[in-house]
């Protein structure tokens, strides 16, 4: 099976993030990663692969630093990947995004394209259902559990209420949470094999898209402005000495939940 | 006055009467509805319209149908604005909808002002952005707990639609639809209150102690990252970075420590309170109530107080 892993990096979620102050773009520091979620879409990849054979490639739109997080991924173990980097992609929605991504998927022939069911950063959730609607595949979003049976996916998919079960033929988009596997850590012999991996590097002209299409010229949407939140501060704090209990009741009762 | 449409995926719930009250100042009130329509509740929020599309072509297959139906219904009325749940469903049909339509789309927005400038919280709440679409109508994902809802008299007129879906929409069969959610609680993300337990509640059976002082209080049950990670609870009760966001009126943390993981679903809560015995835990920086002690014995004590003023 032909399987493509969407990877994005992002800025870590557990440092302080902000957006540009210049153009109001989430701001990248020198502290990027694999949005965490990606990392569990990869795992299920090598698994896929594993029990049916097949190649893995990882596919990212992003600047030129993302290159770190690209070999990261190879290092645990997909074959190849490609980077689509231009730019003219600076300030990109993701109604662009999903163009970008749908056309860099077209050259690559995926059965099975999967991702993380949402970013770390954006948090938007949108783009497996959008590559679907673009490529005219089916989308198996919010994975929990993913089987394979030759042609033929099936998915458990996390809703509020409990799961639903969808199932649908490749070529399909499946996005996955991190209830679905458990990443495994790249080995030393994986670090030392990423290095030579290919990268395809791929510009919007080898897409065939115009720069005008992507970017701030192409968006269909617009940050005006942003403030920061001023931070909670800590409140009352009391040290229980045997009525703990009793002296929260009585604070929620002066709030009025009680 | 042009045409306001809120798309009701499964049932109204709280979300649905926030983006009733919200649409309200955008347009006249359209909602569209999959199943079965409430028509009462609707109209007590201010719904002029009512459109209603069900059957199989709707229920048996994922989301693609859904997207449209409403892309069908733009087409047609041409509406000011559409709002949907920012649940997962809900930005899925977005997403669809904006490529069908090449419209921009706003995701996770907790007002929108009427001119369909939106304005979202993020990075784990810490920023807040005001954003508009700049192609086509907004098209706009409401997070739950925005707003109060308040009712708007109106006697809808409903108009049954004509669902023609594509072979491309019918890709993704939904086989079967299970319900794992436990007892009669309120859902979590539209919860007013919240109780959290983390990894201090220590194992999955002490979680009835979470459960119980939510039941007293009315609230849902949430749970940390590192407790669902530890199997004491299930994970679509988890709150955090990579689960639900709440903005409960009041969050409860029980055995929590404030890691950052956690703090990205919470720390918009009006009121958090914290049981938590290390003194030093960060949830303790953002708690406005904090309990320095044993769990163990400040709920029980906490919910025996309850009981008594009940």
């Amino acid at each position: 099976m032909n399987i493509v892993v969407l990877v994005k990096q992002v800025p870590d979620s557990g440092a302080e993030r902000t957006l540009s102050p210049s153009d109001n773009t989430v701001e990248r520091g020198p502290g990027n990663v694999i949005n965490e979620m990606d990392e569990y879409a990869i795992e299920e990849a090598l698994k896929i692969k594993e029990a049916h054979g097949g190649e893995v490639t990882v596919l990212t739109v992003g600047p030129a630093g993302a290159t770190d997080s690209i070999r990261k991924a190879l290092s645990m173990g997909p074959d190849k990947a490609v980077h689509v980097q231009d730019d003219a992609l600076h300030g990109s929605c993701a109604v662009a995004t999903s163009k970008v991504l749908a056309a860099a998927l077209r050259t690559l022939n995926a059965d099975l394209i999967i991702s993380g069911a949402e970013s770390t950063d954006g948090r938007v959730q949108v783009v497996p259902h959008m590559l679907a609607e673009l490529l005219g595949v089916a989308a198996l979003t919010g994975a929990r559990k993913l089987t394979v049976d030759g042609s033929q996916l099936t998915v458990e998919r996390q809703t509020d209420e409990g799961y639903e079960v969808v199932t649908a033929a490749t070529p399909a988009v499946v996005s996955v949470w991190d209830t679905i596997n458990e990443p495994r850590y790249p080995s030393f012999k994986g670090i030392m094999a990423a290095k030579k991996k290919p990268v395809q590097a791929l510009t919007l002209g080898d897409l065939g898209i115009s720069g005008d299409e992507v970017g701030f010229a192409g968006a269909t949407s617009q940050v005006l402005e942003f403030t920061k939140r001023p931070a909670r501060t800590g409140g009352a704090k009391v040290v229980d000495e045997g009525n703990g209990g009793e002296q929260l009741v009585a604070y929620l009762a002066t709030e009025k939940f009680v | 006055m042009a045409e306001v449409l809120v798309v009701v995926e499964n049932g109204v719930k709280k979300v649905t009467l926030e983006m009733l009250t919200i649409a309200r100042g955008l347009g006249s009130v359209s909602a569209v509805v999959f199943g079965e329509a409430d028509t009462a509740k609707l109209g007590e929020f201010g719904a002029e319209k009512i459109y209603v599309a069900s059957g199989e072509d709707v229920d048996g297959y994922l989301v693609a149908p859904k997207a449209t139906v409403v892309a069908e219904l733009v087409k047609q009325v041409q509406p000011a604005a559409v709002l949907l749940a920012s649940t997962q469903e809900g930005k899925e049909i977005a997403g669809r909808l904006a490529i069908k339509l090449d419209n921009g789309l706003l995701t996770d927005a907790v007002e929108v002002a009427a001119d369909g400038t939106a304005t979202q919280v993020v990075f784990a709440g810490s920023t807040i952005v005001k954003s508009k679409v700049t192609k086509g109508i907004p098209i706009v994902t409401v997070r739950p707990n925005s707003v109060t809802p308040a009712p708007s008299a109106a006697t809808p007129a409903v108009e049954q639609l004509t669902v023609a879906v594509t072979d491309a929409d019918k890709l993704t069969k939904v086989v079967e639809r299970v319900a794992e959610q436990k007892g009669s609680r309120p859902e979590l993300t539209e919860a007013g209150i919240v109780v959290s337990g983390g990894r201090g509640v220590g194992n999955a059976d002490n979680f009835k102690l979470v459960e119980e002082l939510a039941d007293l209080l009315g609230g849902a049950v949430g749970a940390s990252r590192a407790a669902v990670d530890s199997g004491y609870y299930p994970h679509q009760f988890q709150v955090g970075q990579t689960g639900k966001t709440v903005s409960p009126q009041l969050y409860v943390a029980l055995g929590i420590s404030g890691a950052i993981q956690h703090r990205a679903g919470m720390q918009t809560s009006k009121t958090i309170v914290a049981v938590n015995k290390d003194a030093e835990a960060p949830i303790f920086e953002l708690a406005d109530y904090g309990v320095v002690g044993d769990l163990f014995k400040v709920v029980p004590q906490a919910a025996d107080e309850i009981r008594k003023r009940k």
